[in-house]
């Protein structure tokens, strides 16, 4: 199982899912993804994203002005 | 058995993409989404513009759309392709700077592309004849599918039976009996619908689907392309920030972005570095980006607009602190200036 993280800081949605989107596409099944965002609306956009596309949420963390999402290639 | 057949829908956020979708899964047919984000889309970028805590994060309705259907949605980003359609459309603009009907055909156009890669049948979309004025005609269904390369694998499914026959329908993949007739700008058909499959809570944008429909935005866009002298290109920067803020141009060179809230203000923040941007520290006031290349007596005019927008409107004198790109500040005093000395016209 790979472990990727991809920087979304200043991008606004739905571009961080955009990005999620795209490099969920070179990655594996059981795979994860920590995405990193400046933009609250990911915390409601991947997770929606996710459900649609069958990938697992693992965990959503927000810090300092920061938004984490943790996921699971479905 | 004979195959299923796969289909790829046009998805916007609104009610008809979302219903012509469902006629055509109805029929058993494989249905994904597809959805174009041009930049100017009304979706997304409002989340982190607005005040934090106070407005309930707006959905992303695409997504909602695509999940209330139970099917993939692809997002696209189109943003560098779109550039052509708007600076340059064939068909020309709507009411404002939309331009629906060359847009029509570049996102189907896509569309066209993207089933070829991907192994599937056909195109659906929401359009509805005589629902739009200029974009969903009776006479601009066959201009879409024609120029869009598309032809007859784009089916309409909301008003197909007062169209010819498309390859799916002569095919068989779809029944065309069970497809619609629906026409004219009357939304009854619609709700009707909606009601029918259960769907309540829908989009149901005004304007349509894009910033470019408003007004108070178009007019910002012509603006900052006069201001550069008709070079029209622009980057995703442009686009947002002609979203946020109170725009005033006192001067062909620069213009002033006056943050009207907290949550703008901390927006622009993040463009500090790409503006000089200036703000009260005599008294609390909003954070002003400067875009042009103002002269320094020009700075002098921003800074008493700049402590007009603050608490300090009433003072004899109001300190002004200035920040250049690189980081460099200076603070200046300066009287506000009156409102009867800031003419209509400055305000774009
Ligand atoms: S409203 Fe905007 S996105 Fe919708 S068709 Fe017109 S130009 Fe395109």
């Amino acid at each position: 199982m790979n472990k990727e993280v991809l920087n979304a800081r200043r991008l606004l949605c739905p571009l961080p899912v955009i990005r999620t989107q795209d490099k969920v596409k070179q990655l594996q099944v059981g795979d994860q993804l920590e995405v990193i965002c400046t933009d609250p609306g990911v915390m409601q956009d991947i997770p929606a994203w996710c459900r649609i596309n069958g990938h697992k949420v693992l965990e959503t963390i927000s810090a300092d002005n920061e938004y984490i999402v943790i996921l699971e290639v479905g | 058995m004979s195959m299923q057949r796969k289909a790829v829908a046009l998805i916007s956020g609104g009610l008809d993409s979302m219903l012509a979708a469902k006629t055509v899964m109805e029929q058993g047919v494989h249905v994904e989404g597809i959805n174009f984000f041009t930049g100017f889309c009304v979706e997304g970028h409002t989340h982190a513009i607005r005040e934090r805590g106070k407005a309930k994060l707006k959905r992303n309705n695409s997504l909602w759309v695509a999940e209330q259907l139970g099917i993939k949605l692809h997002i696209v980003d189109v943003i560098e392709d779109y550039k052509n359609v708007l600076i340059n459309p064939r068909h020309g603009y709507g009411a404002h700077m939309n331009p629906c009907l060359d847009c029509k055909i570049f996102m189907v156009k896509k569309a066209r592309q993207w089933i070829a890669e991907n192994g599937f049948d056909f195109i659906i979309t929401g359009e509805v004849i005589g629902q739009r004025p200029m974009s969903q005609r009776k006479a601009t269904m066959p201009i879409v599918a024609r120029e869009s390369g598309a032809d007859d694998l784009l089916l309409r499914p909301l008003c197909a039976r007062n169209l010819p026959a498309t390859l799916p329908e002569r095919e068989g993949w779809v029944d065309r009996e069970k497809l619609h007739a629906i026409t004219g700008r009357s939304r009854k058909p619609q709700m009707e619908m909606a009601e029918q499959f259960g769907f309540d809570d829908y989009a149901q944008p005004a304007g349509g689907c894009c910033f470019l429909t408003d007004a108070s935005y178009s007019s910002k866009l012509v603006d900052l392309w006069k201001a550069r002298e008709d070079n029209k290109d622009y980057d995703l920067d442009d686009v947002m920030l002609l979203k946020v803020g109170r725009h005033i141009r006192p001067q062909q060179n620069f213009k002033l972005i006056v943050a009207r809230e907290e949550g703008e203000g901390r927006f622009l923040q993040g463009y500090k570095k790409d503006f000089i941007s200036m703000n009260s520290v005599s008294h609390s006031g909003p954070l002003v980006l400067v875009d042009g290349s103002p002269s320094a007596e020009d700075l002098y005019l921003a800074a008493s607009i700049t402590a007009r927008y603050g608490q300090g409107r009433d003072a004899e004198q109001v300190d002004i602190n200035i920040m250049s790109k690189d980081g460099s500040e200076r603070t200046i005093q300066v009287k506000p200036l009156l409102a009867e000395n800031m003419p209509q016209a400055w305000f774009i």
